[in-house]
């Protein structure tokens, strides 16, 4: 079945609604997913049909263009429990779909939901669900995170320490990251040790924890060193982390990684983010450190 | 053998990525314009070490390459495209100008769209025909207005440092024009939702703030705009 006859871009839709005299089809972004258009309520009314693929796909769509409307949360925070959409492998996509959704909406009251989807049996719905949690700046989702996090350590002759798993059984990367953003300042003890993790993903993730939690450059140099790493998945990783923590001294690395503009500027944007927070009005001045970040922005344009 | 020939060579010869990179870096600083058929292949070699390289060569050769370059823009590699465009808009050259102007307002890719707005701004004007040149200004500015409001943060950045660049060009030579150019520049640093684009915008109009108006300005953080993180892509495990 294809989407409603409908030929407006969904971001140009959201975003434009004010400028409708100025409206571009043609100069659309990038829209993964094939960009099907949806409108608000198309979106809302195949979310709440029985079509599987179209559920799916509205899931993202109303995360993607952060619809955050009552009955849109309501439809995926109940999404969390659906048993029908199930892969062979016994995962289920709506649930993973609708937990990243929930991430982006910004309400709390998907909370409780996601918290009891860290229990799903399906890895990919624990990891949206931690990563979701991390975005919703709600400290009581800390305990269970912590929790889970634990389960990957275990108490030996010196203290607690890391148990060796050929593959992660849960998603450390996500939870850590989760435990940074919501200032989980009393898991640093156990944070740490994940610096030593075998996957080097979860390593990052940790010192990106670890740097948000303690403030400590130590754990921002790792991320530099991570920017001239030999794989580019791993660099482009590192760039990611370190934008998220605004690391303002990996400044000049990130404008020279080895990797695509798009990821430096994104990543060099995170920073400035950081930068202009202290920005006074009415006459804002630029910092110093700002005026060096848009500098580097504009050399990567 | 003479030593540019080796440099292609060793190009073509590059067995790793990391050969590739280095092999197209010492290309590029040859500055030779034997290179340019070659450097302009790699920017399509889906290397970005490589096409960066590949890039900064092209532009140190300047017009020599444009020809090439527009050649280039004829096929269907959005990659090769994105930073084709890259390069033409360094060059600054104004044979490039239709193609930066066309590519800023419709290109498909966010990327192409961006290092064309930014190439607008800095034309090399004075190398345009003088009866040619305010009209091209003045499509520039309309064209960067209307990328002002590109759904895409970074196009929209890059559009604004367009506009300064605009800007710079006219408080030189045509200072009446200036104000219709800082207009949207205030907009953008009042309005737009994205902090580090209104920040951007800020930047270019302190540079001219002897010569506007100044409004009243509205807090330059106050805007709630949602953080995005960038995604590392869930759903695959190391």
């Amino acid at each position: 079945m294809k989407a409603p006859n409908q030929i407006l871009m969904p971001t140009t839709l959201l975003k434009m609604n004010s400028n409708k005299d100025n409206f571009q089809p043609s100069s659309s972004s990038e829209t993964p997913g094939g960009g099907e258009s949806l409108t608000i309520e198309t979106a809302i009314a195949n979310l709440e049909g029985t079509d599987s693929g179209l559920r799916f796909y509205a899931a993202w769509w109303l995360g993607r263009f952060k619809v955050n409307e009552p009955r849109a949360i309501a439809l995926l925070i109940e999404a969390l429990a659906d048993e029908l959409d199930r892969t062979p492998e016994g995962g289920y996509p709506l649930r993973r779909n609708a937990a990243r959704a929930l991430g982006k909406l910004n309400d709390k009251s998907a909370v409780p939901g996601l918290v009891k989807s860290l229990e799903c049996s399906d890895y990919y719905v624990r990891e949206a669900a931690a990563e979701s949690l991390g975005m919703l700046s709600d400290a009581s989702a800390i305990p269970v995170l912590h929790n889970l996090l634990i389960t990957g350590l275990i108490t030996g002759l010196t203290g607690e320490e890391l148990i060796i798993e050929s593959t992660p059984s849960q998603p450390y990367d996500a939870i850590l990251e989760a435990l940074g953003n919501l200032g989980a300042t009393n898991s640093v003890p156990q944070i740490e040790l994940f610096l030593k993790h075998p996957v080097e993903r979860v390593q990052y993730s940790a010192a990106r924890a670890m740097y948000q939690l303690t403030k400590n450059s130590l754990y921002g140099e790792r991320l530099v060193k991570a920017l001239a790493g030999s794989n580019l998945q791993l660099r482009r990783t590192a760039l990611a982390d370190l934008g998220a923590i605004g690391y303002f001294e990996a400044a000049d690395a990130i404008a020279q990684t080895l990797a695509e503009n798009s990821l430096k500027l994104i990543a060099l944007k995170g920073l400035l983010e950081y930068q202009v927070r202290e920005l006074t009005p009415p006459t804002p001045t630029l910092s110093d450190g700002a005026i060096k970040v848009m500098k580097l922005m504009d050399s990567l344009l | 053998m003479n030593s540019v020939q080796q440099l292609i060579s060793a190009v073509e010869e590059a067995d790793s990525s990391a050969k590739l990179v280095e092999a197209v870096q010492n290309l590029a600083s040859s500055g030779s314009e034997d290179a340019v058929p070659t450097l302009i292949a790699a920017l399509g070699y889906n290397n970005p070490g490589a096409a960066v390289a590949a890039v900064d060569g092209l532009i140190e050769i300047g017009e020599k390459s444009v020809k090439p370059l527009l050649q280039l823009l004829d096929n269907y590699n959005y990659g090769a495209r994105a930073w084709a465009v890259r390069a033409l808009a360094g060059i600054g050259d104004p044979r490039g100008f239709n193609t930066l102007l066309d590519a800023a307002k419709n290109d498909f890719a966010l990327s192409v769209r961006r290092a064309a707005a930014r190439g607008l701004g800095t034309i090399h004007w004075q190398q345009m025909p003088s009866e040619q040149r305010s009209t091209s200004q003045q499509q520039a500015l309309e064209t960067l207005i209307q990328v002002c409001r590109d759904p895409e943060w970074v196009v929209r950045y890059a559009a604004v440092t367009g506009l300064e660049a605009l800007a710079n060009a006219a408080s030189e030579t045509q200072p009446d024009k200036l104000p219709q150019i800082t207009a949207p520049l205030l907009e953008m640093a009042n309005n737009d939702e994205e902090v580090a684009i209104r920040a951007r915008a800020w930047m270019a109009i302190h540079q001219h703030h002897s010569q506007i108006e100044m409004p009243n300005m509205k807090k330059l953080a106050e805007s709630d705009d949602e953080k995005e993180v960038p995604s590392r892509g869930s759903g695959r495990r190391s």
